[in-house]
């Protein structure tokens, strides 16, 4: 299901003296399959695009299409709930939306709200435990009972029991130890391309949105900054660092060899693997002359 | 709906009202809450509402915004103007078909009071929209002080208040966040029938009250970190000063005393 944002402009508590201008002009297209990762500060309006992606926040000017559905600020909307079953937003801190008495009924609860039956919904429950990495034990304790890391897997299993077409992240990883982080985020991308998946991920953290993403958008003060791919955008990461935004170590690595040996690399490496192979490369080159 | 509310919200600005004494606000406001009961015609109540819109324009907070954060709370007062409407069956019959029936006096009663109630809550929102909460503590704690001498916890009644008045808004917004995350979820807030918007409520409530405790939690241990151990010998950084525009303000409020209770019937 394609997305796609065209000037969109958002003020939260219009009209009152707490008026503030989130985003301004925000137009980003989102193919289907497409994985994107949107990069910025806190403040830059990054986590309120995302609450457009599927009608939580209506745009109070330009319009959001998502699928055969607009958005726009002055027509009434009927019939959101297509579009929330599309759309699955896994919000920051999502272990805070659990509620029920066990962690089966919670992760049911979703799809379920889409008119889901039992049955079904318990056999998604099972699938999706297993997708985040939890046994089918835990379906029966108390989501309270568990421990933090194992809180916000269920939460995400909740959203990912819907079989949402697009998935959309908010810091998914956030307050998560290095291991558990990049579990998730690879249980994600693994995602991602078995059920072809678009994927949305609100990061700070360069390094992810550079191994993951196809796409990346950076927004700076509520406009969008810079959007390409993740060569594009760290091929010149000079004015990256001047926003005080983090460039990946590779890439900081391959600058700081440029500048000391007065080369350039044929292309920007996003991996390790990637930079050494270049290097390997060039020491062979060298050897030759 | 929620971030429109303006309970328990402050608006910085450097109006008059903004800069009086904490105290003689919570002075005025206690005082306007008793005289609002003398009034009971129209002069008197045209007086007061004529205060407290002075108090609003001193005030220097936008009019409208006081009006549209009030939106729910005119729900309230349009209801009680309704059940004194249709429940005051005294003076003359001026409206009537079938069953219902409207009387002069409860179409009087019914303006008199729901104006009442609606000028109390615009001044009690005039106090907190112009005071932070932690001034109000102090104001209250300092104005209570005496009743410390028959062993009335003052200290802990102002802690109590300036803790469930700075978590106000922390709750709102924690209750517009889990109502996001539960709309992506599929729940309905907003329509369909009553019973299933019932029943909506709890997958908002439980994870509400599990954070609050959670946070009181958190927050008792940052207090006590900080060597936090009750009133007892605590100073205050923030000196509360009492002025010449405290004062006139009083005698002001007392003159309109004096003309309420002049012109009352």
């Amino acid at each position: 299901m394609d997305i796609s944002l065209q000037k969109v402009e958002y003020r939260y508590q219009a009209n009152t003296p707490f008026e503030r201008l989130a985003i301004i002009d925000v137009s980003i297209d989102i193919p289907s399959g497409t994985f994107l990762a949107i990069i910025g500060h806190t403040g830059s309006g990054k986590s309120t695009v995302l609450q457009h992606l599927n009608a939580l926040l209506k745009p109070t000017a330009g319009k959001v299409v998502i699928g055969d559905k607009e958005v726009t600020a002055d027509k009434k909307q009927k019939n959101l709930k297509d579009i929330r079953q599309k759309v699955g937003i896994v919000f920051q801190f999502p272990e805070h939306q659990l509620f029920e008495e066990t962690v089966e009924k919670d992760i049911c609860f979703g799809p379920m709200n889409f008119g889901v039956s039992m049955e079904e919904a318990q056999r998604r429950a099972k699938v999706a435990i297993k997708q985040v990495g939890l046994s089918e034990e835990i379906l029966s304790k108390s989501p309270f009972d568990l421990s933090g890391g194992q809180m916000r897997r269920v939460a995400i299993a909740g959203v990912l029991a819907m079989e949402p077409d697009v998935i959309v992240l908010d810091e998914p990883t956030a307050g998560l130890d290095p291991r558990g982080r990049k579990e998730i985020m690879d249980m994600f991308h693994a995602l991602h391309k078995e059920r072809e998946l678009s994927t949305v991920l609100v990061t700070h953290s360069m390094e992810d949105a550079s191994k993951y993403a196809d796409h990346i958008v950076i927004m700076q003060k509520g406009e969008v900054y810079k959007k390409g791919t993740p060569e594009e955008i760290f091929s010149s990461p000079e004015g990256l660092m001047q926003l005080g935004l983090d460039v990946p170590e590779v890439v900081r690595f391959q600058k700081k060899i440029e500048e000391t040996f007065h080369i350039k690399f044929s292309q920007t490496c996003l991996t390790a693997e990637l930079l050494t192979e270049e290097i390997a490369l060039l020491l062979k080159g060298g050897e030759q002359k | 709906m929620m971030e429109k509310m303006i309970f328990g919200r402050y608006v910085p600005a450097h109006s008059l009202i903004h800069r009086m004494d904490p105290r003689s606000k919570l002075m005025i406001i206690f005082l306007f809450v008793c005289i609002v009961f003398i009034a009971n015609n129209s002069l008197t109540y045209g007086l007061l509402a004529i205060y407290t819109l002075g108090m609003i324009s001193l005030s220097k907070v936008p009019f409208r915004f006081i009006i549209s954060g009030l939106k729910p709370v005119l729900w309230l007062v349009l209801f009680t103007l309704l059940l004194h409407l249709f429940l005051t069956k005294e003076g003359e019959l001026l409206f009537q078909a079938g069953w219902f029936s409207i009387y002069e006096e409860g179409l009087r009663q019914g303006i008199f009071i729901s104006l009442r109630f609606f000028l109390l809550i615009l001044m009690t929102s005039i106090l907190t929209l112009t005071t932070t909460p932690i001034e109000i503590t102090d104001g209250l704690e300092s104005l209570l002080h005496p009743l410390n001498k028959v062993k009335f916890p003052v200290h802990e009644l102002a802690l109590m208040m300036s803790i469930s008045l700075r978590f106000i808004p922390t709750l709102m917004q924690e209750t517009d966040k889990i109502m996001k995350a539960q709309t992506a979820r599929g729940v309905d807030f907003s329509s369909g029938p009553i019973k299933d918007r019932v029943k909506a409520i709890i997958p908002l409530l439980i994870p509400l009250f599990v954070n609050s405790f959670k946070r009181a939690e958190e927050l008792a241990t940052a207090m006590e970190a900080r060597g936090y151990r009750g009133g007892e010998g605590r100073t205050k950084y923030r000196q509360l000063s009492w002025g010449l525009k405290d004062t006139s303000m009083l005698i002001f409020l007392g003159i309109l005393t004096a003309l309420l209770v002049l012109f009352r019937t």
